[in-house]
């Protein structure tokens, strides 16, 4: 996996997690191919693209784009299920997920993807396993949290 | 500070700088704690990649928090390094993420592999040390590090599948275990277990597999129960069963997987769900190159495709059929290729395509132009061509490519009919094929140079296209092998009267001889650009033997005017200098001389290239691509090139002329179906003409002639007229032995009625024609009487053909004038032949004498029996037509067919009709296979290619060339048996005899 980028219908990033160098400027360029290329897409063609040497899998859930670069040979069926496993996962931990959870807990959802995928690959396929490191982090955090907020005599 | 780092981070991603803010996020991950860390992890891997400076400063931090006791800081810190790591600094860390490898939480460890993995991808070396312990990673009890060792391994056999060979039954075993559902329920993803595991662990194997036959076996019980166990219900299953399927067809094939990973791809594509519909095309794009047929299959589909209103569908149809694109269907793939540029917008799409457009095109096109304009143009067109072959476009793969492509398409010619060629391509081709034809590796030059053999045995060969043809063979020759056949060659042309012809064959005789010379001379694999020939234009390495033979006491070389003017003076002959002689002479003596070869045959071996400096250059990478339009105009009128028989040219033609889009059809089904008709042309009716040359009604009529009696009919005149070839030549050597036989015959045509008593049959025989009567007939069978006249028959099966005699006896006492006779055949083209004694079929018989009939049959279309329908009426008394039948079995028609298993293998994907059907096998026989096979052979004249193991596989030939393969299979019992041939029915019909020829046995 080469990259995954969440817009909405509008063209708004929301999330975006490069597993290779690029540099900045390429990144701009190529969010700004990735929201058109996909935007301009008819609803009823398949979840597929070319662009340059790179396969691009989208799909859409309610008006967030989610959209996955994989190599060419990577198997296209199978980043749609990562997709749509990474939706499964925000939607467990949010409950019923909404563009809006993404948009004011975004560090959450990067959290969820970084125990989801580790450096372009697969690390954990099971949700519960997820979850449980997620939580266990927010845990630590609320524990910190309560610490912090003892009155420090 | 967790909160303006979060807004920070928010304000980056919606595109406003927030540079500022690097430094303070890499403060928080240092100096946080719990969450406030991890965010300032975040940011750093948001804002920074692995050039920023700023990311050295993390180095300290990630140390210390990978030496931390707190599990979550060593799972931030594993995280990070995955992510974005300086590549110089990962020695610094390595040794603490080896540890983690023996940690006793899973998550670490898996995360620590996982961090290995991204070492090993931007930095190999420096893991180069692990590997035991990717091994360790691979046998951990917790199946989520053995995924994530996978990665690892993936990368590791992908790069070198040689090493890994014995991890292959590991491998094996664990898919065993993943798809037998053996992990826990964890790891089930929509009830599916381990999904991803199972994708990784298919392409492990496919590249393990890969042209292995040992490695391949071990694995196909493990693929066929995946492909069993995905049941057709989710995304994901179907994602399991693409990834088998590829596996399927990259390892070594296995038929009965390979039958059903074909069924897959068939549900794939004929999916309603768009999606399933691509990846389907993507398989299939894959798989036709083995399997050709596949694509024949789903045709209609491809072209419903083709037409899809998603670009992507279209582009992937264009690809699909960029694969199967051959001489025949080039101009339709262009066309749509074009079409589909037109309306493209993409650039990176555009530039690949018009890439292959022009691959396919340009070859193509010069093929059809060099075939068609032939010996009319002007030599520098094809100087031109070879010029921008050598020197190549800009792009090094693309020269590669269009070379490659070149060579095999020329191989594809020269396998089918040559001699029709014109001199100059032919001249174009041997030069490729000598430069170019090591860039095919799998094609032997053994093989090349049997081909170019067969042009120098050509007739009508001029002499200046043997020379290029020898200048190739010379290079090829460089190779080392088949320098037998190349030695062969040089003896003939050795004493050859041409001298320019004399020379290359010395050339190649001495390069055949000593290959040290060879590679010197003509060194491999050096780019002609970039090696500068320093051509010794004064000749000074002559300048030894210039003064030896000065002292022998020659005379002092003249340059020519000198010589003119002396003559002139002398009043004296005017000779012309010899032009020719003089450079042989010199190189010869250049090749004995050991210490100079090199310049002189280098510019005798290349002179082909040197002369191309001169000329204008006619199609650069821009050129043809401006003069495109109007060159493919020509080429279309010309598409009928002369590969093709004529009634593959009428339906190429027609489909032509319905193609383009712009006139819609009412019928746009038919119009469809003719799309399909040209698109798929090459695949089903390809090579069964140019296969076999046509040697056999030629030679055949030689014979007659060489007989000499004078009867000599007009049509036999013209055909061995215009088809006189060498094979004519070769079908002469026959007719001389069955001389004998025909004074033998004749003499006992004296005396028929010798021996009143002996049996009707025996008398018959007798009138026979000569030439048949040493070849063994059927019996001969009454036909009908009509009046004094009794009508009689028998088949003659000969090499060449079926030759039907219909025997005419008058038992009247007058003879009878003129008994016309038509015969008919609805499967059959029956042709009159010559009889013995008059060139036309009406002829009179003398009492008490019978007439001989001879009828040469041909099958058009198939049939278990076939049958001739004839009438024949009895001139004398009042007028009587009677009709008669005389049927045939099929088998009669069949002939072996020798060729080699490779030339098997290349028929075989070319043929589109099949039938396959089990047989019964000869079961008391120790060797039920062999004993089944010779009895097919002994029976139906099967030519039995080759047998391996279990299978075995045949050829014959229907008359007159007509292939028809067989592959055999014992199964269950059974011998599973799969007919294929370019004629529809034969197959059917022929399985049919090898059913009965099994019976009877």
């Amino acid at each position: 996996m080469r990259f995954l980028l969440l817009f909405s219908r509008q063209g708004k990033l929301r999330l975006q997690k490069w597993f290779t160098p690029i540099s900045e400027r390429e990144k701009k360029k190529i969010i700004r191919d990735m929201t058109s290329m996909v935007l301009a897409r008819q609803p009823r063609s398949c979840n597929f693209l070319h662009w340059k040497d790179l396969k691009i899998i989208y799909k859409r859930y309610a008006s967030l784009y989610f959209c996955l670069a994989v190599d060419n040979q990577e198997n296209e069926l199978l980043a749609l299920e990562v997709i749509h496993r990474y939706v499964e996962l925000l939607d467990k931990y949010f409950g019923n997920v909404c563009e809006l959870d993404i948009i004011f807990n975004f560090e959450k959802a990067y959290f969820i993807l970084d125990e989801f995928l580790i450096g372009g690959e697969i690390q954990e396929t099971s949700k519960q396993v997820v979850n449980r490191c997620i939580e266990s982090s927010d845990m630590l955090q609320e524990t910190m949290e309560e610490y912090m907020s003892k009155p420090a005599f | 500070m967790k909160e303006l780092m979060v807004r920070a981070i928010y304000c980056e991603s919606l595109g406003y700088e927030a540079s500022f803010s690097y430094i303070h996020a890499i403060k928080l991950a240092q100096q946080g704690a719990g969450l406030e860390k991890r965010v300032g992890y975040l940011a750093v891997s948001l804002f920074l990649n692995e050039n920023h400076e700023l990311l050295l400063l993390l180095v300290n931090t990630v140390l210390k928090d990978l030496q931390s006791t707190n599990l979550i800081e060593v799972c931030m810190a594993l995280t990070v390094v995955s992510q974005m790591f300086p590549k110089d600094m990962i020695p610094a860390i390595l040794p603490l993420v080896e540890e983690k490898l023996n940690h006793p939480k899973e998550i670490i460890r898996r995360k620590a592999v996982l961090a290995l993995y991204k070492f090993y991808l931007i930095a190999p070396n420096q893991v180069q040390h692990i590997h035991n312990k990717f091994r360790k990673a691979l046998c951990d009890k917790d199946p989520g590090v053995m995924t994530a060792s996978l990665h690892i391994y993936l990368q590791m056999i992908q790069e070198n599948p040689e090493g890994y060979k014995d991890l292959t039954a590991s491998f094996v075993t664990i898919l065993k275990q993943v798809v037998g559902g053996k992990l826990p329920i964890d790891f089930n993803y929509h009830s599916v277990p381990a999904p991803w595991l199972q994708i990784q662990l298919l392409r492990i194997l496919s590249f393990l597999g890969k042209n292995d036959q040992s490695v391949s076996e071990l694995m196909y019980e493990v693929l066929d129960e995946s492909l069993q166990r995905a049941e057709m219900n989710h995304n994901i299953t179907y994602a399991i069963l693409y990834e088998c399927v590829r596996c399927i067809y990259t390892i070594h094939p296995k038929s009965e997987l390979l039958e059903k990973a074909a069924q897959c791809i068939g549900n794939f594509v004929l999916s309603p769900k768009i999606n399933l519909k691509y990846l389907g095309l993507k398989a299939l794009t894959y798989v036709v190159q083995q399997d050709p047929k596949l694509a024949l299959q789903h045709q209609m589909t491809i072209i419903e495709c083709l037409d899809h209103p998603d670009l992507i569908i279209k582009r992937e149809t264009l690809e699909l059929l960029f694969r199967i694109t051959n001489a025949q269907n080039v101009m339709v793939i262009v066309e749509k290729m074009l079409e589909f540029l037109r309306v493209s917008t993409d650039d990176y799409t555009t530039i690949d395509l018009v890439g292959k457009v022009a691959e396919l095109w340009f070859i193509e096109t010069m093929n059809t132009v060099f075939s068609v304009g032939g010996d009319m143009m002007q030599p520098d067109i094809p100087n031109s061509f070879l010029k921008l072959l050598s020197e190549g476009f800009d792009c090094v793969e693309d020269d590669r490519k269009l070379r490659l492509f070149a060579v095999d398409s020329y191989i594809s010619l020269l396998h089918g009919e040559p001699g029709k060629l014109p001199q100059r391509f032919l001249q174009v081709i041997s030069w490729v094929l000598g430069e170019y034809s090591h860039l095919r590796e799998e094609l032997e030059p053994a093989s090349v140079l049997r081909l170019l053999e067969k042009l120098l045995d050509m007739k009508q060969t001029s002499s200046e296209t043997k020379n290029w043809v020898l200048m190739a063979m010379t290079k090829l020759c460089v190779g080392g092998a088949s320098v037998s056949v190349a030695q062969q060659v040089s003896e003939t042309y050795i004493s050859s009267m041409d001298t320019v012809l004399r020379q290359r064959a010395q050339e190649l005789q001495h390069f055949g001889q000593d290959s040290e010379v060879r590679t010197r001379v003509l060194p491999r694999d050096t780019d002609l650009e970039n090696t500068i020939f320093d051509v010794d234009s004064s000749l000074s390495f002559l300048d030894g033997f210039v003064s030896e033979a000065l002292a022998a006491g020659a005379a002092p070389y003249k340059p020519p005017h000198q010589r003119q003017e002396e003559l002139a003076q002398a009043k004296a002959l005017s000779l012309e200098p010899y032009g020719l002689s003089l450079p042989i002479s010199m190189s010869s003596c250049s090749i004995a001389d050991r210490q100079s070869p090199t310049p002189l045959s280098m510019s005798s071996g290349l002179s082909t290239t040197l002369k191309l400096d001169g000329v204008k250059r006619v199609w650069g990478r821009e050129g043809y691509l401006v003069q495109r339009e109007s060159v493919e105009e020509t080429a279309q009128v010309e598409v009928p090139s002369p590969l093709r028989s004529p009634s593959q040219q009428a339906e190429a033609n027609g489909s032509h002329s319905q193609t383009p889009t712009q006139t819609p059809t009412p019928e746009p089904e038919q119009e469809k179906q003719q799309l399909a008709a040209s698109l798929f042309f090459g695949l089903s009716s390809q090579s069964s003409v140019c296969l076999m040359g046509k040697s056999g009604p030629t030679s055949h009529r030689f014979r007659r002639k060489a007989k000499g009696q004078g009867s000599i009919s007009g049509a036999t005149e013209q055909t061995s007229k215009t088809k006189l070839n060498d094979s004519d030549i070769k079908g002469s050597d026959p007719s001389l032995s069955e001389d004998s036989g025909l004074v033998a015959a004749d003499s006992e045509d004296m005396n028929p009625h010798e021996d009143p008593e002996r049996p009707k049959d025996l008398c018959l025989s007798s009138h026979l024609p000569a030439e048949l009567s040493g070849l063994c007939h059927s019996e001969i069978s009454p036909l009908c009487s009509i009046q004094s006249l009794d009508l009689s028959a028998c088949h003659v099966q000969k090499d060449d053909s079926l030759v039907l005699v219909i025997f005419i006896q008058n038992s009247s006492d007058s003879a009878i004038r003129q008994i016309p006779l038509d015969l008919d055949s609805d499967e059959l083209e029956v042709m009159y032949y010559v009889s013995r004694v008059s060139d036309s079929p009406v002829e009179d018989v003398r009492s008490h004498d019978v007439a001989v009939y001879q009828y040469s049959l041909t099958v058009k279309r198939p049939s278990v029996h076939v049958e001739v329908v004839g009438t024949v009426s009895c001139p004398v008394g009042t007028p009587q037509t009677v009709r008669f039948s005389y049927k045939l079995p099929l088998t009669t028609f069949i002939r072996p067919l020798t060729l080699s298993t490779e030339e098997y293998g290349t028929m075989w994907l070319a043929f589109s009709h099949d039938t396959k059907q089990n047989l019964t096998l000869i079961s008391d026989d120790p060797e039920p296979l062999t004993a089944t096979l010779s009895v097919l052979k002994r029976k139906l004249q099967l030519h039995v290619v080759e047998i391996i193991g279990m299978e075995g596989i045949l050829a014959c030939r229907l008359l007159r060339d007509r292939p028809c393969l067989m592959h055999c299979r014992v199964h269950a019992g059974a011998l599973a048996v799969w007919l294929r041939s370019p004629v529809p029915d034969l197959p059917d019909c022929l399985i049919y005899h090898c059913q009965r020829a099994l019976q009877e046995d």
